[in-house]
């Protein structure tokens, strides 16, 4: 765990040299499409004045200069499945980004669905030796965080605190300089597997890339589609991807618990595909022309062409009604949603305060979702798109691109985690110093 | 699989809530058949170089480091070698002589103003011209120096004028003594600058003989003194210029006026006072002896001077007696 620990404050000085650049890519690596977007940083609050708008936590600051999205090569569940074919896909999207901005990048942040996230939930205990709280004592506190067995060949993604105490007083944001005698904390932490982290790594340094960052695209979607007192007063987040379904729960500005459910708008797809017999590539155009999930008396009138080019008069003149298409997808459908309930309701999203659900992603966008998942999932459910960036095309604006936009606001402002808090004094490699002579004495 | 949104913006052709299917006239080909939007990845080799172009210093490199490293290649490849260097150098200046040679340019005559036949020849033959001869080639700086070492020639203006001309305007010296030195006879302007030699007195008696060592250096004050000597002019043969340093005015007769150093034209108008009042150099005189002003002095002819000691020796005689 080190070792990633180690990778992350690497990723954390590559994040600071690309801002110092000016330019930084976002990688969203999705198992529908990969988008690439390339922001360009003016300097804090360059717009600012310009509109009249407030700070508006980092995002006025960039301007996306360059977007691109290809169709996914080699993803599967949100999963590097097949690696040259998804370096393919991100060339040809780094690529025609680059061409759109008009400028190199060479630092990308990027974000993944799959590999199975798991959220723990940390508490750390720390006598404070003064009376007032310092850095150091923030950096033993969440040393003394009790770390749970994660499982062999896992890594840790996200490791936020989530709330200082101090004594009895909870809920603090900031505990630094304030007295008390005894520091707690509450980290969570967001583990995945090292395999497919290593997968999406290797795959971006193919592409001649720095990577400057990694985020859950669950925590990301969450991030630009939730607004600010949602994710105050306790929210989730769905994003329905392609391949793979992200539930993020947020609470006090705070993500507290993440999952994946490995079902999204593919599994539809190849429903589709199997029920009405024709290719893949249909069965999407006809899922996204013709799909929905509430069939009503109209749809059984209103007849779908299917096509096809086997030559066959009888099988190319095929129809079929919305109300059939509505019969293959709703299942489905709700057995994604089943699944996410089922997640909600192991993290014990009943106790949150508020309990709304806001659904995302390319797979939200089937009509009469909403109402099929106010059912499922409870009253308060509506459809989000992600908050508007400076700069960023019509095209992209949609709800397919929220973990692309959050990612976005992830790499103007990210949110303090484990390693980017101070190391405890005793943790440094105390001959560090010595084997560095060492190595300059044998060298010189 | 496509992104769901780059595929919405299709939906505009055919909403699916009107129901595609009762609308009698569809497109011709099933909307199944559109071939998939074609997205090629990029080779890795293309991805690299694009990315090299992008960068800023590359394409500053390629964009005017390029273009300048092949001129100045070519251009030094080509002028590496002497025999191109100088026959570029060459062309060159033939084609500088052709522009310098046009008729434009070329000078064909000379007109010399101001100056009598023979000099105007000796003019030309100074200026040592081979007409034609073109205008750039022509000093004309150096040409009125060589003219005006003619001592004839006081000043001279040279000027290229309109119709291949070159004018040059004298102004000739003017003799105003002769000077009999130990060369020959030779001319002098006021100024005591040579004009010209003199084969024979003859050719100018109209202007008046000066001699001596040095007598040419002041010219000026011999004419002072030929202008003052007034009533005395017809009888002067000359002035003859002693040591470098004073004037004796020869006269007919054989007679001398000595003059002195300093003043001398006071010294002379003081002879001619004397003469005017005392006929002085109707007298049996050879020498008036002005040098010293205090103590004028005249030297007898042997005629007087025996003529003087008989009345002496007869005043003595006379006393004795």
């Amino acid at each position: 765990m080190t070792d990633l620990y180690q990778g992350q404050r690497m990723m954390r000085n590559m994040r600071k040299a690309a801002m110092q650049r000016g330019v930084i890519a976002i990688l969203d690596v999705g198992t529908s499409k990969i988008g690439c977007l390339i922001l360009r940083f003016d300097g804090p609050d360059h717009f600012r004045e310009a509109e009249g708008i407030g700070p508006m936590a980092g995002q006025s600051s960039f301007r996306v200069i360059g977007a691109a999205t290809t169709r996914s090569r080699g993803v599967r569940f949100g999963e590097i499945d097949a690696m040259q074919e998804t370096e393919r896909a991100i060339r040809t999207a780094v690529q025609a980004a680059q061409k759109m901005a008009n400028v190199r990048v060479d630092h990308v942040i990027a974000c993944f669905s799959g590999a199975r996230p798991r959220s723990y939930g940390l508490a750390g205990e720390w006598a404070l030796e003064e009376g007032a709280v310092s850095e150091q004592d923030v950096a033993r506190v969440l040393a003394a965080c009790e770390v749970p067995d994660i499982g062999q060949g896992r890594e840790v993604l996200h490791a936020q605190p989530v709330n200082f105490a101090l004594d009895h007083r909870s809920g603090l944001g900031d505990p630094r300089g304030q007295v008390g005698n005894r520091l707690a904390c509450d980290m969570h932490l967001l583990s995945v597997d090292g395999a497919a982290i290593q997968n999406v790594l290797a795959a971006i340094k193919r592409c001649d890339l720095e990577v400057a960052g990694l985020a859950s695209s669950a925590y990301v979607s969450g991030i630009s589609s939730l607004v600010e007192d949602e994710q105050e007063l306790g929210a989730a987040c769905i994003d329905m991807g392609g391949g793979a379904t992200g539930i993020s729960v947020f609470i006090k500005k705070h993500m507290i618990y993440a999952d994946s459910v490995r079902l999204g708008g593919d599994h539809v797809t190849s429903d589709i595909s199997k029920g009405l017999q024709v290719p893949l590539a249909v069965a999407e155009r006809i899922k996204t022309r013709h799909g929905g999930v509430i069939a009503t008396g109209m749809d059984d009138r209103e007849m779908i062409e299917i096509g096809g080019d086997s030559g066959d008069w009888e099988k190319d003149r095929r129809t079929a009604s919305r109300a059939e298409l509505i019969g293959i997808m709703r299942p489905r459908v709700e057995e994604i949603l089943e699944e996410v309930r089922a997640r909600l309701d192991a993290a014990g999203f009943e106790h949150l305060p508020s309990q709304q659900i806001v659904l995302t992603g390319g797979g939200s966008q089937i009509p009469g979702l909403d109402g099929l998942a106010s059912r499922i999932l409870g009253q308060r459910v509506r459809l989000g798109r992600p908050l508007r960036v400076q700069g960023l095309p019509q095209a992209a604006t949609g709800p397919a691109f929220s973990s692309a936009v959050g990612l976005c606001l992830f790499a103007a402002h990210p949110q303090d985690e484990w390693w980017d808090f101070e190391m405890p004094l005793d943790r440094y490699p105390a001959r560090s110093l010595k084997r560095a002579l060492k190595w300059f004495k044998d060298n010189w | 699989m496509q992104p769901l949104i780059l595929r919405r913006a299709d939906q505009s052709d055919a909403d699916p809530r009107d129901g595609g299917a009762h609308h009698a006239p569809r497109t011709p080909r099933p909307p199944g058949h559109r071939p998939p939007r074609r997205d090629p990845a990029p080779s890795r080799i293309a991805y690299r170089l694009h990315r090299l172009w992008l960068t800023p210093s590359y394409r500053r490199l390629l964009r005017v480091g390029l273009p300048m490293a092949v001129v100045v290649g070519a251009l030094g490849a080509y002028f590496g070698n002497p025999e191109r260097r100088a026959e570029v150098v060459a062309r060159y200046h033939q084609i500088q002589r052709e522009i310098e040679t046009r008729p434009e340019f070329m000078v064909n005559m000379v007109s010399i103003d101001g100056a009598s036949p023979p000099l105007a020849q000796a003019i030309r033959q100074s200026l040592g011209l081979k007409l034609p001869v073109s205008s750039f080639d022509l000093d004309l700086v150096a040409l009125r120096h060589k003219v005006e070492a003619l001592d004839a020639v006081a000043n001279a203006d040279l000027e290229v004028g309109t119709g291949g001309a070159l004018h040059v305007t004298i102004v000739q010296r003017k003799g105003a003594v002769v000077w009999r030195s130990g060369a020959g006879l030779e001319m002098l302007d006021p100024t005591g600058h040579r004009v010209a030699g003199l084969v024979d007195r003859d050719a100018r008696a109209d202007l008046p003989l000066i001699a001596g060592q040095g007598a040419d250096a002041a010219v000026p004050q011999a004419l002072a003194l030929l202008k003052a000597a007034g009533p005395l002019r017809p009888r002067i043969r000359g002035l003859v210029r002693v040591g470098e340093r004073r004037w004796n005015v020869v006269l007919d007769r054989d007679q001398v006026i000595e003059l002195p150093e300093t003043h001398p034209i006071e010294a002379l108008e003081r002879v001619l006072a004397l003469d005017n009042a005392q006929k002085l150099l109707e007298r049996g005189i050879t020498v008036v002896d002005m040098r010293n002003e205090a103590r004028p002095t005249v030297r007898l002819t042997p005629e007087a001077m025996e003529e003087l000691r008989k009345m002496r020796q007869s005043e003595a005689g006379a006393k004795t007696l």
